[in-house]
């Protein structure tokens, strides 16, 4: 990696403890993902954009902005990234997904809040996330209490944080109100580039947004061969980087991996052994570098075969219509699709169980892990009745909750031994 | 052929031989810092064909001499069908984990629960219950057993059940009312655990706790079920590990 030093001071970042944050992820990804073996040869791609994951990467959207293009960082998969490049954005999901600064953000916030919310906090504080530092606007939104209040606070600590509010029941009311919402965004944006969202400018965005989800789509529906060609981490890690990386690269990058891939189910290569038991995982969002339970699992002689999580196909699934004629119509479309992610913060939300069971199938997974964020009351409380309808439809199931720190890792691994136990044929 | 279980709680460590479907041989030890050596003491001058590890120090084992490993609820479930073939129901409270687990006709495992990440209602807290009461293990148990009324413990937290614990003392409380309120306060969890795992039948009670009659009393009561604890209930882990590997 070429030095970036003097980049990342222009940025404000505090650069001893940025330094010390890079090894440890560094260190933690190769641990994690560099031993597994048998790897898809395309995966060096996203081996290269980790590596520069705070270097090349900054370094393009920094270009970008010299371009007079926007930044605009985001929390959450409600905020249509298709309207970000409809002004020729560059649209960001900011990490949240490690264990940092949370003596600094629970200043701001009290001890049991998740630790996603506070990793967002922690990394602000600490001055090590150039994401943050180069957006030009930040994008909050109404989703669980905690994030709804922590904008809160967290106004008067990022350069310009603009909240969206987001409905809660999947009403005809609900609908309107997301509606109102992404064209009041869709104005905002339009303000702060000084670029009109034509017909045109919309449908290339929805294009390339839709073309990026169609790559994942491919990837998942290979991971539900028999022997798994990519491990769940690997698979795991593609969902994750879809967040940041440019996007028409990464669609590029994700097809040729689908295209080894292919390769690999022809001939018979797979990860891991023929009948090692199957996963699903679903609940909370895995931000970077949060690997830890996806790597016990598949440590555990299981492979994770799909995510239902926002870092997976919660996020990625559906696209959006571009038959329309007008920028109004296209909005409707996007909001046609936004509307059907079946996160928590909805009630009831009948639609994620659908999900779930729908994807153990499509997948053939033997089992379901549900990672529950410690704190996050909806996908914990969610967690309790998709666990009784689940096992009374004949799929086990397994609640693990816990948070960012490592300390708890013996015990997830006891519990996830003997689910694999269980799942075994 | 020997099939040997080891079992390294993160108190005890367990060893349990068998042959031709026969215990021939157990042990115990307690842990130290130096896990691996307890382990080699115990194992000193026995021979056998295959070894299983399971418990806390597992896969430590398993780098050490390698081996089989399974977990402790599958060595549990394996250990308690064995002393106790019509088992449906397990309940294994260890040093530092509190597990239920529920079994099928045929003895699979359907469904386990633990406890949460802390040692709260495990044998660690009743060791330091104990010593905050000045009580000796064994008189712990017998003097709850023995205590009329039971004095509501609310803390589940050890750090904290301790603070409470101590004001308790200091505004006079029984001490015995105290030692069984604390029992109480563990069997009301394991209740929570059993009846989250759908429990049926008589349940096999196992691990180190399993030695305090004031903990199966009151299970019994409340359970309303049989409860069965097998003579050496430390043992079911290490013993489920051997049949693991037979």
């Amino acid at each position: 990696m070429a030095d970036y030093h003097e980049m990342w001071a222009g940025l404000g970042l505090d650069l001893k403890t940025h330094d010390m944050l890079l090894e440890i992820v560094g260190k933690g990804y190769t641990d994690v993902f560099l031993s597994q073996k048998n790897r898809p040869k395309g995966m060096e791609y996203f081996d290269f954009v980790m590596s520069e994951v705070h270097g090349l990467r900054i370094k393009e959207i920094l270009d970008a902005k010299a371009e007079g293009r926007k930044v605009i960082g985001t929390y959450c998969v409600f905020v249509p990234e298709e309207l970000v490049l409809a002004i020729d954005g560059v649209c960001i999901g900011l990490c949240a997904g490690a264990e940092f600064g949370f003596e600094e953000a629970e200043k701001f916030l009290p001890r049991n809040t998740c630790s996603l919310i506070k990793s967002a906090f922690g990394f602000k504080l600490g001055k090590v996330c150039p994401y943050v530092e180069s957006a030009d606007m930040i994008v909050g939104e109404n989703t669980c209490d905690g994030k709804k209040k922590a904008y809160e606070s967290f106004k008067d600590i990022v350069n310009d944080l603009y909240v969206m509010d987001l409905p809660q029941m999947k009403s005809p009311e609900g609908r309107s109100l997301l509606k109102a919402e992404y064209k009041k965004f869709a104005q905002r944006l339009e303000e702060m580039s000084g670029k009109k969202i034509t017909v045109e400018s919309l449908k290339k965005g929805i294009e390339i947004a839709n073309n990026k989800r169609k790559a994942i789509h491919r990837l998942s529906a290979l991971r539900a061969a028999e022997l798994s060609p990519i491990s769940g981490l690997d698979g795991l890690l593609a969902n994750q980087i879809f967040f940041y990386d440019d996007p028409i690269r990464f669609t590029n990058s994700v097809n040729a991996v689908c295209d080894e891939l292919e390769v690999r189910i022809k001939e018979g290569v797979g990860v891991f052994p023929k009948d090692t038991p199957r996963v699903l995982i679903s609940g909370c969002p895995m931000a970077v570098p949060n690997w830890k339970l996806p790597f016990i699992i598949e440590n555990s002689n299981a492979v994770i075969v799909g995510e239902e999580m926002c870092t997976g196909e919660r996020g990625t699934q559906n696209l959006v219509n571009t038959n329309a004629n007008s920028v109004d119509e296209l909005i409707d479309n996007i909001v046609d699709r936004y509307f059907q992610i079946d996160c928590a913060v909805f009630t009831p939300n009948p639609g994620r169980l659908e999900h779930i069971k729908e994807m153990v199938k499509k997948y053939k997974a033997d089992g379901v892990i549900h990672y529950g964020l410690q704190f996050c009351q909806p996908y914990q409380m969610e967690s309790k009745i998709l666990e009784k309808e689940l096992e009374t439809a004949g799929i086990p199931v397994l609640l693990i909750e816990t948070d960012y720190s490592q300390e708890d890792a013996g015990q997830i691994k006891t519990r996830v031994d003997a689910f694999v136990e269980r799942i075994q044929k | 052929m020997i099939s040997a279980g080891i079992d390294i709680g993160s108190r005890t460590i367990k060893l349990v031989l068998v042959e031709n479907g026969q215990i021939i041989e157990f042990r115990k030890a307690e842990n130290s810092f130096d896990t691996l050596k307890v382990c080699s003491s115990l194992l000193e001058g026995l021979s056998y064909d295959s070894i299983t590890s399971t418990g806390y120090g597992r896969y430590l084992f398993d780098e050490y001499l390698k081996c089989n490993v399974i977990s402790e609820i599958k060595a549990f479930a394996l250990g308690a069908k064995f002393v106790h073939p019509e088992c449906r129901s397990v309940l294994d409270i260890g040093g530092q984990d509190t597990k239920a687990i529920s079994l099928d006709a045929n003895g699979k495992m359907k469904k386990f629960e633990m406890n949460d990440k802390c040692a709260a209602g495990t044998g660690r807290f009743l060791e330091i219950m104990a010593m905050t009461l000045r009580y000796t293990l064994d008189e712990f148990g017998m003097r709850a057993l023995a205590a009329k009324d039971s004095l509501s413990i609310n803390s589940m937290c050890t750090v904290f059940a301790e603070s409470e614990v101590i004001s308790m003392v200091a505004r006079g409380a029984d001490r015995a009312g105290i030692a069984k309120g604390i029992h109480q306060s563990i069997v009301s969890r394991s209740i929570a655990l059993l009846k989250r795992i759908g429990m049926e039948g008589t349940v096999v009670f196992a691990g180190g706790v399993a030695y305090n009659k004031c903990i199966v009393q009151l299970l019994e009561e409340q359970l309303q079920a049989e409860i069965f604890v097998p003579e050496q209930p430390q043992l079911i882990g290490a013993l489920g590990a051997a049949l693991a590997g037979n």
